[in-house]
C-alpha cells in the first residue's frame, strides 16, 4: 500500500500541515535572529540620535544673548506677568510718574492688539515700545530684542516689561529679565497661585495688587500670602495699591535695590 | 496654547539634525518634559501633528517621557520626590524647598530617523 508522500521538515521544531503544506508553527517562532549581514545594513539605516536638546532652544539662546546686552548696559530688567486686569498698567504708570521722576525708567509693553497700553504709559521722560504679538499669548526673547532696539536707552537704569495679560504661557518664555515678577490682584480670589503654579513658581517677586479694595471684595490678604508661600517660597512678596499708594515705598525700594547705580 | 510655539521650536531642531544627517525620513521622537514644567503633554501631542505636517517628520511616533521631580532640602542635606504637586515640602522636616533639582525639563532627547 502507497502512502502520500510528505514532504521532509526542514528543521526539527518545524512541522509542515500534511494537507495544506502551510507552516503549522506560529510564524514568530518560525523567523529567527537575522542572519548577521542583514541586521548590520537595517543598523545602519536606522540611525538614532541621542540628545540634551531644550524644546525652546532658541528662545533660551535670544534670552540669554538679551541678557548679557542688558546686563552689559546696566539695566535692571523686570519681567511683569500676571492675568489680564491684574494692574500691570496702572502701576508701571505711577511708577514711572514717582519712581521714574528720580531714575530714568524704560518700558517694553506687550499686547495681542492695540497700542492702548502704549499710550498711557507714554511719558516725555520714559522711553516706551509697544509690542503688538497679533495673538501670540506671550513676549518672546526675540521680540523683546526687536522691541528694546526702537528705544533710546541713555541713561536708562530700569526695563520694565509689561507681558501679555495671561498666567499660563508667559511662564516657559525666558525673556532675559533679572526679575520676573508676578502680579496676584485682590479680585482674583485667595488660590490663583495653586491654580495656576508654574508661573508663581518662576517668579521672584510676587506683588499682591489692589489691596484697597481686598476688605470690600472679602479678600483674605493672609491666605493669599500663605498660597504663594507654599507654591514659591523663594519669592518676595510686597502687598501694593496703585490706588491708595499703600505698599509704593517698598515696591521702590525693591526697584532702587536692583539699580544700584542710580542711588547716588 | 503655548504647547504649539514649543512644538514648533522642537520640530525645527529636529529637523535641523536630520537635514545634518541627510535622513529621509523621521520615526521617533523622544521628548522629556519634567512633571512641573506647565506643559500639558497632550497639547504637545496635538500641536505635533499639526507642526509635523509635510516635514519629514510627518507621521513619527511620539514619545514622551515624564520626568519626576525632585527637590533639596537643606536643613536635612538631602534629596525627596515632590509628590504634592508643585508643593515642594520636604517629608522629613516638613520645611517648604524652593529648590527643584527636577522636574522642570522640556528637552529633546532622541530622535530615529533612517
Ligand atoms: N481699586 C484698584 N483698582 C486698580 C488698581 N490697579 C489697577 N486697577 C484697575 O484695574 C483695571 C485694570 O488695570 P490695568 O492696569 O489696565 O491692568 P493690566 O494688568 O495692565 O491689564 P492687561 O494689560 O489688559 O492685562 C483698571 O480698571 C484699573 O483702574 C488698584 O490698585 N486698585
Ligand atoms: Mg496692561
Ligand atoms: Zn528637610
Amino acid at each position: 500500500m502507497n502512502s502520500t508522500p510528505v514532504a521532509p521538515n526542514p528543521a526539527e521544531d518545524f512541522e509542515v500541515h500534511p494537507l495544506s503544506g502551510a507552516a503549522a508553527r506560529p510564524a514568530r517562532q518560525l523567523s529567527g535572529p537575522l542572519a548577521p549581514e542583514a541586521a548590520a545594513t537595517l543598523d545602519a539605516q536606522v540611525r538614532a540620535v541621542d540628545l540634551r536638546v531644550p524644546l525652546l532652544e532658541k528662545n533660551d539662546l535670544l534670552a540669554e544673548r538679551n541678557r548679557g546686552y542688558f546686563l552689559g548696559r546696566g539695566l535692571a530688567t523686570l519681567n511683569l506677568v500676571s492675568s489680564p486686569g491684574a494692574g500691570k498698567t496702572t502701576l508701571l504708570e505711577r511708577t514711572l510718574d514717582e519712581f521714574g521722576r528720580q531714575t530714568r525708567c524704560a518700558v517694553v509693553v506687550g499686547d495681542l492688539e492695540t497700542d492702548n497700553d502704549g499710550l498711557r504709559l507714554h511719558r516725555p521722560h520714559a522711553p516706551v515700545a509697544q509690542i503688538t504679538t497679533g495673538g501670540t499669548c506671550h513676549l518672546d526673547a526675540a521680540m523683546i530684542a526687536r522691541g528694546v532696539e526702537s528705544l533710546d536707552l541713555a541713561g536708562v537704569k530700569v526695563l520694565f516689561i509689561e507681558n501679555v495679560g495671561n498666567l499660563v504661557c508667559p511662564a516657559s518664555f525666558d525673556l532675559g529679565e533679572q526679575v520676573r515678577v508676578v502680579l496676584l490682584s485682590t479680585t482674583e480670589g485667595e488660590d490663583k497661585p495653586l491654580k495656576y503654579p508654574p508661573i508663581f513658581k518662576s517668579a521672584h517677586l510676587v506683588l499682591l495688587t489692589k489691596v484697597d479694595v481686598a476688605d470690600a471684595l472679602g479678600f483674605k490678604r493672609d491666605v493669599a500670602v500663605a498660597n504663594i508661600r507654599r507654591i514659591a517660597p523663594q519669592a518676595r512678596i510686597i502687598q501694593l495699591s496703585s490706588r491708595s499708594g499703600e505698599g509704593l515705598p517698598e515696591w521702590y525700594d525693591f526697584l532702587r535695590g536692583l539699580a544700584p547705580a542710580a542711588k547716588a | 496654547m503655548h504647547e504649539v510655539g514649543i512644538m514648533e521650536s522642537a520640530i525645527d531642531a529636529v529637523l535641523r539634525q536630520a537635514r545634518a544627517h541627510s535622513a529621509r525620513r523621521v520615526h521617533r521622537i523622544v521628548l522629556r518634559i519634567g512633571a512641573l514644567a506647565g506643559v500639558e503633554p497632550d497639547g504637545l501631542r496635538f500641536a505635533f501633528d499639526v507642526v509635523t505636517r509635510g516635514t519629514l517628520a510627518a507621521g513619527a511616533a511620539l514619545e514622551i517621557e515624564a520626568v519626576p521631580a525632585r527637590a533639596y532640602c537643606a536643613a536635612c542635606d538631602a534629596d525627596f520626590p515632590v509628590d504634592g504637586g508643585f508643593i515642594a515640602r520636604c517629608p522629613t522636616c516638613s520645611a517648604l524647598s524652593a529648590d527643584l533639582r527636577s522636574g522642570r525639563e522640556l528637552e529633546l532627547s532622541r530622535i530615529e530617523m533612517t
